[in-house]
């Protein structure tokens, strides 16, 4: 099992000719992700280190079997991509590209929302299930697999956290970073659905930031729906309001998206909050433990 | 990126939405010539990024050019929150007879702009939403579908306009504003007051704007807004260098790689009894290039009196990192304490390089929480 990506993922990378898609694309198959094409338009023929290269996604999913996409083609053509992987009809999208207009990514998640693609991103490091799939950028090596999902808006903040958790002995399920931007494809709430679902995942570790209130959302989802222990950490107790801390959607506006006001949410719902990322694995490992 | 008054007014005129006859002035002479151009009465408009004007003094009706002048000196120079007045906005005066409220968020939680629409202007919008949400319209509207006339009429008769000649010009309104906020890529434009003249005319009498920096580069127009001599002069300077770098008020630099770790490491150092005198990014990877770049960021701040850089190594392993750290600490000259915090893949190899070479200025400590209590009691 796992959640998002694992040994059925059949991917195809969108943008595997460039130097950040090649790299990355070819670190997940080294991992053993099945990456079985590329799409770069004028490129189809092609091929990276055996890697067969499509012109478009239609035919990435007809002749190669592409069931999930991975984009790192650069903000101001990533829409468009993403429409195109939606359109061919690939069921899990993965966008890594940060700065795509905000407003293009409302019309980008209005339009694919209701046709059951699970978007992850943009702005994310991607989705790694230990053992199974790597897809995106994520440092595999720091995680070992086990029963504990991870879901965050934040890259290595994850890393810190899942490292944690492996030199404690324990692992990681699925480890989805959903991404820093105002307007993400999946949001928390997707996330701990699919999670809750997932027989391999017994507990659940939410990392999230100042900023929007997907993690209120999240504790009141939490504390309605899900049966498996959460515990989370959020980032950003110091900041200052109306200023962006490196994320796009990382900003406090007026008095909503602190990260005080998150934590108390998330302690309402009966979720442990801890201090720093280290206090948080340690409290999912002596949960794991007991 | 946020807009001044006067910015977002231009914008606004741009798409057809009424607003006053003004001038930009810097001085107290401008101040007179504008008025002179204008006359009429004038309100002199202090130009800042934040709220509270009226009541700090930073807005004046003006009689004429001379009352004008003397306004402007009044006002040029005050602080308001911290945001000294440079500019002034001169004006021609209304005669208020009405002040409505109209907005457009870009509503991250629903996931779709948001219309809200009162009759109860002038005033704190969340007030009225506190104290009479009745008479506060909210209506969401459908990214794809866009704008369509009955979203005014929804608003306008929502809120109880039975003015008809009001109905027809704040539907044009509206429409405009929303077009506005699509093309310019908007987070937030707000009109606070819009408000109908004793004849009967409807206009923006104030701007709210905020424009979302990711689509800047298909704005090069509203790009050139900035004024990097309104941004913290040590922003601005990270901004030159490609750095991502808040100014904070205390006396530990933080260096972090990623967003979160970056912000998750302002937050330790506070846990550990210190005071951040920064945020600062490094992104993802660490090269030697970026380290440099970000410790003349932050060691320009004459606050600083150590520096915590906190690192975790994922594909750019801890030993390139810390070949980095050292390349840079080689390339400039810096007096005051360096604690680094290294985890992650090839963390031990990394740490090792560093006691290795061992600058005399530099400690290495294994876990965030005691990086962060040595830089703060270095700091001291």
């Amino acid at each position: 099992m796992a959640i998002i990506v694992d040994n059925d993922t059949r991917l195809v990378v969108q943008g595997l000719t460039g130097s950040e898609g090649r790299f990355h694309g070819l670190r997940n198959r080294a991992y053993g992700t099945n990456l079985v094409a590329g799409v770069t338009p004028g490129k189809g023929g092609q091929d990276v280190e055996g890697v067969p290269v499509f012109d478009t996604v239609a035919e990435a999913v007809s002749e190669a079997g592409a069931n999930t996409s991975l984009i790192f083609v650069p903000a101001r053509f990533a829409p468009d991509a993403i429409y195109e992987a939606v359109d061919a009809g690939i069921g899990t999208v993965i966008c890594i590209t940060e700065h795509i207009p905000a407003h293009e990514m409302l019309r980008v998640y209005t339009y694919s929302r209701p046709k059951g693609v699970t978007l992850i991103g943009p702005n994310c490091p991607g989705v790694l299930s230990p053992g199974k799939a790597n897809v995106g950028i994520i440092p595999a090596e720091v995680f070992a697999a086990g029963s504990i999902g991870l879901v965050s808006r934040s890259g290595t903040l994850t890393y810190q956290i899942g490292y944690e958790v492996a030199q404690r002995g324990l692992g990681n399920s699925t480890i989805v970073g959903i991404g820093g931007d105002p307007v993400v494809g999946s949001s928390f709430i997707d996330v701990l659905e699919k999670f809750e679902a997932d027989p391999e995942t017994k507990y659940v570790v939410l990392v999230g930031e100042i900023g929007g209130d997907e993690e209120e959302k999240a504790a009141r989802y939490v504390a309605e729906h899900m049966s498996k222990p959460v515990f989370s950490y959020i980032a950003g107790f110091s900041a200052p309001p109306g200023k962006t801390m490196g994320h796009a959607g990382a900003i406090i506006s007026g008095s909503s998206g602190t990260a005080a006001a998150k934590k108390d949410a998330l302690e309402a719902a009966g979720i442990k909050v801890g201090t720093t990322p280290t206090e948080v694995a340690e409290l999912v490992v002596a949960a794991a433990q007991n | 990126m946020d807009l001044l008054e006067y910015q977002g007014k231009q914008l606004f005129k741009q798409f057809g939405i009424p607003v006053s006859e003004g001038r930009l002035a810097t001085t107290p002479e401008e101040a007179r010539a504008a008025a002179e151009e204008l006359g009429t009465q004038v309100v002199v408009k202090a130009q800042v990024l934040t709220g509270g004007r009226g009541k700090a003094g930073g807005v004046k009706l003006a009689e004429d050019p001379a009352d004008a002048e003397q306004k402007a000196r009044d006002i040029i120079g005050l602080d308001i929150r911290g945001h000294v007045v440079e500019k002034v906005w001169i004006e021609q005066a209304s005669d208020i007879a009405k002040e409505y409220y109209l907005s457009i968020t870009f509503d991250r939680g629903a996931k779709q702009p948001l219309f809200m629409f009162t009759t109860q202007g002038g005033i704190e919008i969340e007030d009225v939403a506190a104290n009479d949400p009745d008479a506060l319209v909210r209506l969401h509207v459908d990214a794809l579908e866009g704008y369509q006339p009955w979203i005014a009429r929804r608003l306008v008769y929502g809120a109880g306009v039975e003015d008809l000649n009001e109905q027809k010009q704040l539907a044009d309104i509206i429409e405009k504003l929303y077009r506005c906020f699509v093309e310019c890529d908007a987070m937030l434009t707000e009109i606070n007051p819009l408000i109908v003249t004793l004849d009967g005319v409807v206009k923006a009498l104030d701007s709210k704007f905020t424009v979302d920096d990711s689509a800047l580069y298909r704005h090069p127009d509203i790009a050139d807004f900035r004024d990097p001599g309104a941004a913290d002069p040590f922003e601005a300077f990270a901004r030159e260098k490609g750095v991502t770098y808040v100014k904070l008020d205390g006396s530990v630099g933080i260096l972090g790689n990623g967003a979160g770790l970056s912000m998750s490491t302002v937050d330790v150092v506070v846990v550990a009894g210190g005071k951040p005198a920064n945020f600062c990014d490094l992104g993802g990877g660490g090269s030697a290039e970026g380290v440099v770049d970000a410790l003349e960021v932050i060691t320009r701040d004459p606050q600083v009196k150590s520096v915590f850089f906190n690192i975790f190594g994922g594909i750019t392993r801890c030993d390139e990192v810390a070949r980095g750290i050292l390349e840079a600490l080689d390339r400039m000259k810096i007096d005051i304490p360096i604690v680094v915090r290294l985890d992650g893949t090839n963390a031990e190899e990394g740490r090792k390089i560093l006691a290795d070479a061992a600058p005399p200025n530099l400690h290495v400590s294994p876990t965030m929480l005691d990086a962060a209590k040595q830089a703060v009691e270095l700091a001291a």
